[in-house]
């Protein structure tokens, strides 16, 4: 599956790429939304890991408006749980993922992104 | 004791395409296992399997008060798909990524990952037995280890740790671990010492055992 936390952890790895290649720009995705068990203690520990405009942008690709431009200092539950269901439970089932610098294609297809590179793209 | 994870769903067909859980699998879970109350202390936030397979080992774990973001890579499809289907047979959410060992996560998860598991082809074979079974992405490649079974396993220890160049992206977090399961042909002390002198990672053989003609071993690196 391709939820918004694993879209943050994915970037363009064709040869020469190695600038601009991040976030993965979203094209004719389907979603489904599946509950994800929730946790506060995760979700404060994970949130200095996250490239914070990316997440914004791309749930804002989907559709998803709920997040504020910049992480709040006070993370209160209204806040998590608003993050909670972005980053956990928007899961994109079908599309592509495309570098905004390269403009290479990687299919997402029954929830599994296929970063694979041909032979002569591998770095 | 953490119960085995349910693999009911995959049949002898799955199996023809993927690597069925064996002794080097268990041995790993065992592991992990036995390291458990610690894994737990650490608070781990993310998880990384490289060559996953069946799913057996990602579905393992169980930080049940802290469940970590556990990704998966396999060059394999099928294995992709088992992976997913064995994550939700046992409740866990996998993130499963069809790539090359690393591809694509090297740019984001340059210290950031909290445990990483890799069970690697380390069977010894020609050189280019090994490069073709990667090539061909199909089951050999969850074998075929090339000299010494160590070619995609001396790969993946390159992305651990920066050598003294630091321009060198690596994966583990300051209190990551890395989980490495290897056969005494692909020299273990050897490799021990390596990742010392070259990554300055401290190592402990978690476990090892002998099966049929496999003398299998676990070793866990961390900062020290």
């Amino acid at each position: 599956m391709v939820r918004l936390i694993t879209h943050n952890l994915l970037a363009c790895h064709a040869k020469g790429c190695t600038s601009n290649n991040f976030p993965l720009q979203l094209k004719d995705v389907q979603v489904e939304l599946r509950d994800a068990e929730y946790n506060a203690d995760f979700l404060r520990g994970f949130i200095s890991r996250i490239e914070w405009p990316a997440l914004v942008d791309a749930a804002r690709q989907l559709g998803d408006t709920s997040l504020p431009n910049e992480p709040p200092e006070m993370m209160d539950d209204d806040f998590l749980q608003k993050l909670h269901h972005v980053l956990l439970e928007i899961h994109i089932e079908e599309g592509a993922m495309i570098c905004p610098n390269c403009a290479h294609v990687y299919p997402i297809s029954n929830g599994i992104p296929n970063m694979l590179l041909a032979e002569h793209e591998i770095g | 004791m953490i119960p085995t994870p349910d693999l009911s769903h995959l049949s002898r067909g799955d199996y023809d395409h993927v690597y069925e859980p064996a002794e080097d699998t268990f041995l790993l879970l065992d592991a992990l296992e036995q390291d458990a109350t610690e894994l737990l202390r650490s608070r781990p936030l993310i998880c990384l399997e490289i060559g996953s397979g069946s799913g057996c080992v990602s579905s393992f774990h169980s930080f049940s008060n802290y469940p970590p973001v556990y990704i998966s890579t396999d060059i394999n499809l099928h294995a992709c798909r088992c992976t997913r289907r064995t994550g939700l047979q046992n409740k866990i959410p996998i993130d499963s990524i069809l790539t090359s060992l690393t591809g694509a996560l090297m740019h984001r998860l340059s210290h950031a990952v909290d445990v990483l598991l890799f069970n690697p082809p380390y069977v010894p074979t020609y050189s280019d037995e090994a490069d073709d079974a990667q090539h061909d992405a199909g089951i050999a490649g969850a074998w075929a280890g090339g000299a010494d079974g160590m070619q995609i396993t001396n790969t993946v220890l390159q992305q651990v740790e920066p050598t003294a160049d630091q321009s060198v992206q690596s994966l583990l977090s300051p209190t990551g671990r890395f989980y490495l399961v290897a056969v005494k042909e692909n020299d273990v002390p050897g490799i021990r010492q390596r990742m010392l002198d070259e990554h300055r990672l401290q190592s402990q053989i978690v476990l090892q055992r002998r099966a049929g003609r496999e003398h299998l071993f676990v070793v866990r690196f961390s900062r020290g």
